[in-house]
């Protein structure tokens, strides 16, 4: 054992890099990423508020900006980060309390929330755009 | 602290292949983790076939069948080959399990095996879980009483004992710890998913007087509540446990106790 490397020398196992990618624990990635995002949403809210106190004209540039292709997709995908976090935010309330951990119910609730954000997304922007009347 | 890539020292290189499929049969290609401290180089990832006509069900029979057959120096740990020591946890397709207890009817296409993730290696498929046995020792997991001995033994209602099932059964194989992103990035601090079950299994104990001051022991920013209920210990159970049910009950006690 003369030769055989110190324990600090011994490498560390692979662990993301193999880890089977699983939904769960994707969702809890995102969960995280789009709460991180939202960090980044709120900023646009509070410029687009600013805006709105500083003037007609100014608004009118900001209100601009997020007209435009570009603007409309970050506002959507603000949309979708907004309820997706929200949605992660009732799964992990519902665990809060000891419950939804059964295995089939963890796969379910995953599941759920990602279809239930797209679809409440949609639905926002449908409602939104039917009221504005803009096409 | 979360680091996503490995150190240098524990990036991944491609390894030999030690044989081919011979004539016909079920031929199943393994590809192994293997690292050695004796020859310096970094850890590689060898390929064997086995021919499953041959060979036990169980991917343990076919890291027995390699070792014996192909490559002795291949190296990991088994015991009881029933799935009761623990002693065969690693990562197989991706997951970890034990090895003795998945079977390679499950596994699709080649078998990929690594050891329990994010843990100093020792040697190949055997990590050095120094730290989680001292992260056990810290929950003093042994009864606790301060009301004068019984003459025979601590009794329990049927009732109470009930709420030891789906705990008591943890063999502390630690492929649930291993499992888990929180506990890769945090281990020095976070206790992790097998000790934090071990944890609840003394809470709940209704013949232990120590309950209070095992919740204050958890009473700290990462010892317990770096759990994000990500769930991969729950799916990685090889003996179907809930670690991430008994932590939230831990978290339940810890607001409980509070009014």
């Amino acid at each position: 054992m003369a030769d055989a490397r110190s324990p600090a020398d011994r490498p560390l196992s692979p662990h993301l890099q193999i880890y089977k990618p699983m939904l769960t624990m994707m969702m809890s990635i995102v969960h995280r990423a789009t709460g991180a995002a939202l960090y980044f949403g709120s900023l646009l809210l509070a410029w687009w508020l600013i805006a709105a106190a500083a003037g007609p004209d100014y608004f009118e540039f900001v209100n601009g900006l997020a007209g435009t292709l570009i603007g409309k997709i970050v506002l959507f995908g603000y949309t979708w980060t907004l309820i997706h976090h929200m949605l992660g935010g009732v799964r992990h309330f519902i665990w809060d309390t000891g419950k939804g951990f059964e295995l089939p119910t963890i796969e379910f609730m995953a599941r759920a929330s990602l279809v239930a954000s797209l679809g409440l997304t949609a639905i926002v922007w449908a409602v939104g755009l039917w009221c504005t009347g803009a096409p | 602290m979360v680091e996503l890539a490995l150190p240098k020292n524990s990036k991944l290189t491609e390894g030999k292949t030690w044989n081919k499929p011979k004539a016909k049969g079920d031929w199943r290609e393994f590809r192994v983790y293997r690292w050695s401290p004796d020859d310096g180089k970094n850890p590689h990832v060898d390929s064997y076939h086995i021919n499953l006509d041959e060979c036990g069900p169980m991917v343990l029979d076919a890291l027995i069948k390699i070792k014996a057959e192909i490559d002795p120096t291949l190296t990991f740990r088994r015991s009881c080959r029933e799935g009761i020591c623990g002693s065969c946890a690693m990562n197989v397709d991706g997951t970890n399990t034990l090895a003795c207890t998945r079977g390679m009817d499950e596994i699709k296409g080649t078998v990929k095996i690594y050891p329990l993730p994010h843990q100093p290696v020792v040697k190949d498929l055997v990590p050095d879980l120094t730290n989680f046995y001292a992260q056990h020792r810290s929950i003093q997991p042994w009864l606790q009483t301060e009301t004068t001995e019984p003459p025979k033994e601590w009794k329990q209602s049927r009732e109470d004992r009930e709420k030891l099932d789906g705990l008591y059964e943890c063999i502390m194989c630690a492929c649930c710890s291993t499992s888990c992103p929180s506990y890769w990035w945090n281990s020095d601090r976070y206790l992790g998913p097998a000790v934090l079950l071990q944890a609840y299994r003394w809470v709940i104990d209704s013949r232990d007087e120590a309950t209070g001051e095992r919740l204050d022991n958890l009473e700290d920013p990462f010892r317990l509540y770096r759990c994000h209920t990500i769930m991969n210990c729950s799916k990685a159970c090889p003996k179907g446990l809930n670690p991430a049910k008994a932590i939230a009950e831990l978290k339940k006690k810890m607001v409980e106790r509070r009014y």
